[in-house]
């Protein structure tokens, strides 16, 4: 297909992206891949895709992220297959649902095999700029302007800023501005928002200082290993056969924490310098000493910033403790007694855009044509970005195209509950994604993104034909898996077969299907009894297992979800008039009148809607 | 963890009058699993299949078992020519809150779900049966009801009650946040759970579940009836008021324990309805604060109460101190009583806007019949709201929350057993918290991370 690229400044685009984070990247590619004239601007072109923080893709719902972003046609399970240096799957143990890979990434590899994605994308646009503000035409937004003063045009912009929005880094006492270590940050556009109605609320998350490796001392040191058999997380990556390194694990101890305590004064935490909301979750170090001063020590995994890298990530002494402070505890962890620090950990504040004021369809409910993904949604992680990023890319692009927008259910994706938290409760601080966040955990399962997803990806025309053919395959082996396992069967008197299986008796004989419910039974433990199973890929053994194991748990997890459709399919008009209901409370209009559901399900799940109002709103929406 | 509003598709079940002892109660049911609900439990020569919609029939209402629970006529009215256009059973069966009680459990436990306030009229509407111009008013309805329904639930969960089912949800989520911590956090050096200790755990909840149960069933467990406060300032005759009305009733049930000191609480039976009758400390004007104190708790119980007695002395002109209880007093809920009606009248000073008068005399007995029917038309009468229907379905509501958190808990302890991985334990115990959470509300997700966050040192 012969593309015409608009090379000339002021052009018309049908998509601008602004930034080029895990977001940007993700939103950029969508909408260009969907057929549209993106254009992708951002502050440093060497940055595309660089990892601000530890170099690992994947974790607990994470991973599962990942796998959703593969599902629908993104770029982030590609890109961490091919830069991995270290593969595991999570959890094996605890449910089928919640396995979920994790992977280090050669932070290097990551950022430029990104860039050239981007560079060798058709239709795709990418320029260095700084955007100061929004243009607006007729009520919605079209386009934008940048520091130079020079300006582009398109019906649909994707913000996706980071932690730059008027980014204030902190060491110890002193403080710059910076939208990450060596770069500066964004002035401008968090006011330009502020003035357009958005509300505007400051965030802070922090990192640790990077190790130089050769003066740490492994020898004595545990070391953690990837998988023997890596497994991929995109279904386009056949195998992963690069050398795989290892991390290696210290604690802190009681001298590190005298140290640590010793220092708080000069900590801009502990005295007030910071007024941003940081995350609960990833705590830096000095706040683990001081709210858990029974823990007599913490884990750190040492973690390889890629093959060719000299630097190693410390991880779990997140700190913006004074640079000597920082030097002093690290020196106390053993096989660091004399670590020399490369660049100093750092707390960073920067603006974010309460995602209340979204649209589950990412796009801003004050301005049409806008949209908001990643860090600029309260959200922290990559995953999360780069999920928010591809959905917001899809809308812009669909947008653009006078397509209908595209809203991704609790049910379908940690994506779908990911987003619908964001527009139903907003954020306070910094929001990551858990498992636990899913109240349909069980059918939200890596193996299954694609049945969830892949039908989507193919409908707005962003998961290739090649990919569909091959999804496809898959759904026919596990038919194929599932037909075999309820047509063959060890007959009763198979003496052979049970002793294998460690069987006793069986008066009528069993299937395969019936053996697999076992507890003590798995598929691989059956394959000797059928070449076909025993051919099939080892994700669609997986599933079957799966599927068979967890069948009561996962129907009535589906019951679950049958319940809550009618509410869920019940649309409520966009200019739906809350404030001439008089039967609902003051407090519950006010509530519905800022938030606008989308549905009546969305309704239920805003905090103080109550069961009486969503039965009073059913009645009305019958009118 | 499932947060939504009842689904309009299963089949409904409340009173459809307020229970008395002696009169006739009508259970009623709506969807499309009343006529199997009433097949299960129905022992007559008509079986329904072969009833005629719209027609009386003569059988017993009996339980799973076979044991016989009362004799009754049921109708039933099958779809679409009922009030909610679905399918609707009427089992007319003899009054009184114990039996309606044991009927609704008989069809709870074959797997119809409580009503929600208003929900007839909701279906009645949602399915075509009201004209279009009547959504407000069912909206209306719905909004009133559900904050009545409210405000009786809360009143039953006073005290050492609520202190317990606070105490199972307390405990479930703890032994959740244990299990959502070792999902979620599998890197993050927490220790081996002691599946020993979370085992132990359950079952003691589970047998305390159980046992508050049996008080259930025994009628024990909640504050039966309807509450009637006594207001009035100090000396106008309340508690002479309380023992007359005891003492006409003659029907003194116990005297609750742990009422705070300034209220005093009696049980008793009018015309076959369950009454909680509360005498409240005087309404005294005082900068005392802990007498100030008493007043803020007297205005409190106003508000709260199903029905005030406001006592005024007839003989004598309003004091300063009759004023803050007439204030005190919500006027759609409150019968003006005179007392001293034996002594000559002061001059009329009452023409408030409440419910009714009535004039009594305390020490001589009289009047007292007619402030009895009064207070039974109140709750009964025409005109009457779902207030005694109310307390029984609210009642009911919790006995149905605890046998499903119950049955949830021994789906988790079997589960524990069978070494299911931590997601499906914690299957478990999400519903039984959300079994839970219809009397205490939801456990949401942000809670349990909450607690895991300030339990545990988390982030590598």
């Amino acid at each position: 297909m012969a593309v015409r690229r608009t090379m000339s400044e002021g052009a018309h685009y049908q998509v601008i992206v602004v930034g080029a984070g895990h977001a940007g990247c993700e939103a950029a590619l969508a909408a260009a891949r969907m057929g549209c004239r993106t254009l992708l601007l951002t502050l440093h072109l060497d940055m595309c895709g660089q990892m601000s923080c530890n170099p690992a893709i994947g974790g607990l719902a994470k991973g599962h992220l990942v796998r959703e972003i593969d599902a629908l046609g993104g770029e982030m399970a590609r890109n961490i297959d091919a830069t991995g240096i270290q593969f595991r799957m999570l959890n094996t143990k605890k449910g089928p649902a919640v396995r979920s890979s994790r992977a280090q990434a050669d932070r290097d590899q990551y950022r430029l095999r990104m860039k050239l994605v981007l560079e060798s994308q058709p239709g795709l646009d990418l320029k260095q700029g700084q955007v100061v503000r929004l243009l607006e035409a007729g009520g919605r937004v079209s386009g934008i302007e940048t520091r130079e003063g020079l300006r582009f045009q398109a019906p649909a912009v994707v913000l996706t800023t980071g932690t730059f929005m008027r980014g204030l880094i902190h060491v110890g006492l002193v403080h710059y501005p910076g939208g990450r270590a060596g770069e500066p940050p964004s002035e401008g556009l968090s006011e330009h928002l502020r003035a357009l109605g958005f509300v505007v609320g400051r965030l802070k998350t922090g990192t640790p200082a990077r190790l130089a490796k050769s003066s740490i001392d492994f020898s004595r040191l545990e070391a953690q290993h990837g998988d023997s058999v890596p497994r991929p997380f995109s279904a386009d990556t056949e195998r992963i056969d690069r050398p795989q390194l290892p991390c290696h694990i210290t604690y802190t101890n009681a001298c590190t924490h005298e140290i640590i305590r010793g220092g708080l004064d000069r900590s801009p935490l502990y005295s007030g310098v910071i007024e941003g909301v940081g995350p609960r979750y990833c705590p830096s170090i000095e706040d683990k000493v001081v709210r858990f001063p029974e823990k007599d020590q913490h884990q750190i995994f040492l973690e390889p910033e890629g093959y060719a890298s000299g630097e190693i990530y410390p991880n779990g002494v997140s700190t913006s403790l004074p640079l000597d402070v920082q030097r002093a505890f690290l020196r106390t962890l053993p096989g660091l007694e004399a670590v020399e620090i490369m660049r100093p950990g750092y707390a960073i504040e920067y603006d974010y855009v309460d995602p209340i004021q979204l649209l589950p369809t990412l796009e801003t409910k004050a301005l049409r044509g806008l949209y908001h993904a990643g860090q600029i949604n309260g959200t922290s992680g990559y995953e999360e970005a780069g999920a928010q990023g591809l959905l917001a890319g899809i809308n812009a692009a669909l947008q653009a195209q006078e397509r209908e927008p595209v809203i991704i259910g609790r049910d379908q994706g940690y994506l779908g509950v990911l987003v619908d938290d964001l527009v139903n409760l907003g954020a306070k601080e910094p929001y990551r994604m858990f498992t636990s966040r899913a109240e349909f955990r069980l059918l939200l399962r890596e193996d299954n993104a694609d049945q969830r997803l892949s039908a989507l990806g193919r409908q707005v025309g962003l998961l290739p034909e090649a990919r569909w053919q091959r999804y496809c395959a898959k759904l026919a082996a596990v038919a194929t898996g599932g037909g075999r396992l309820r047509e063959v069967r060890v007959a009763p008197g198979d003496r052979d077969t049970l002793e294998r299986l460690g069987l006793g008796l069986l008066n009528n004989g069993a299937s395969l299907e019936e053996l697999l419910r076992r507890p003590e039974i798995g598929l691989d433990d059956l394959l000797f009894l059928d070449e076909q199973l025993a051919a099939l890929p080892v994700e669609v053994r997986d599933e079957l297992e799966t599927s068979v194991k967890y069948e009561g748990y996962i129907r009535r997890q589906q019951d679950q979800v049958e319940r809550t459709r009618r509410m869920e399919t019940q649309v409520i008009p966009a200019d739906f008039d809350y404030a001439t209901v008089a039967s609902l409370s003051a407090e519950v209009r006010e509530k519905l009148q800022k938030i606008r559901p989308h549905t009546l399900g969305q309704a239920s799940r805003i905090p103080g809607v109550t069961p009486a109002a969503i039965a009073i709103l059913a009645v009305l929406l019958r009118r | 963890m499932t947060r939504s509003a009842p689904p309009a598709c299963d089949t409904i079940v409340a009173p459809a009058t307020p229970p008395g002892e002696g009169g006739v109660g009508i259970v009623r049911l709506s969807g499309s699993r009343a006529e199997a609900l009433l097949a299960a439990a129905f022992r007559g020569r008509t079986a329904p299949p072969a009833m005629v919609s719209h027609h009386l029939y003569h059988g017993r209402l009996c339980r799973r078992d076979g044991t016989p629970l009362d004799e009754v006529l049921a109708v039933i009215m099958r779809a679409p020519h009922s009030y909610t256009g679905e399918d609707v059973v009427e089992v007319h069966c003899h009054g009184g809150s114990q039996l309606l009680r044991c009927i609704l459990d008989l069809f709870l436990a074959e797997g119809a779900r409580l009503a929600n306030p208003g929900e007839f009229t909701q279906r009645a509407f949602l399915n075509g049966r009201l004209d279009l111009a009547q959504a407000e008013a069912v909206a209306a309805l719905i909004g009133a009801r559900s904050e009545q329904a409210a405000r009786i639930a809360l009143g039953q969960l006073e005290g050492r009650l609520s202190q317990q089912i606070h105490h199972f949800t307390t405990e479930l989520r703890e032994l959740l946040l244990l299990l959502e911590a070792h999902i979620d956090f599998p890197d993050d050096d927490l220790g081996t759970l002691d599946h020993q200790a979370v085992s132990t755990r359950a079952a003691a909840v589970h047998a305390a579940i159980t046992e508050l149960m049996l008080t259930f069933d025994n009628g024990r467990a909640l504050r039966e009836g309807v509450s009637v406060l006594i207001l009035g300032r100090p000396n106008v005759g309340k508690s002479s008021l309380l023992n007359a009305l005891l003492g006409e009733a003659r029907a003194i049930v116990t005297e609750i324990p742990g009422t705070t000191r300034d209220t005093v609480e009696e049980e008793l039976v009018l015309d076959g309805l369950p009454l909680r009758l509360i005498d409240t400390a005087g309404v005294r004007d005082t900068t005392d604060p802990i007498e100030q104190e008493g007043v803020r708790r007297a205005r409190e119980k106003a508000r709260a109460a199903d029905l005030v007695l406001l006592v005024l002395d007839g003989s004598q002109p309003l004091t300063a101190e009759d004023r803050m209880a007439v204030a005190m007093a919500p006027p759609e809920r409150t019968v003006l009583v005179r007392n001293k009606s034996d002594l000559p009248a002061a001059e009329e000073p009452h023409s408030h806007p409440f419910l009714s008068h009535v004039a009594v005399s305390v020490r001589q007995g009289t009047g007292l019949a007619e402030l009895q029917a009064a207070i039974v038309a109140h709750f009964c009468g025409p005109g009457a709201g779902d207030t005694v229907g109310g307390v029984v379905l609210a009642e009911r509501r919790h006995r149905d929350a605890l046998s499903g958190t119950l049955t949830a808990l021994e789906r988790f302890r079997a589960a524990q057993a069978a070494g299911e991985p931590y997601e499906c334990l914690a299957f478990e115990l999400r519903e039984a918290l959300a079994a839970l959470g219809q009397i205490t509300g939801e456990t949401t997700p942000d809670a349990i991370l909450e607690q895991i966050f300030s339990r545990f040192c988390i982030g590598k």
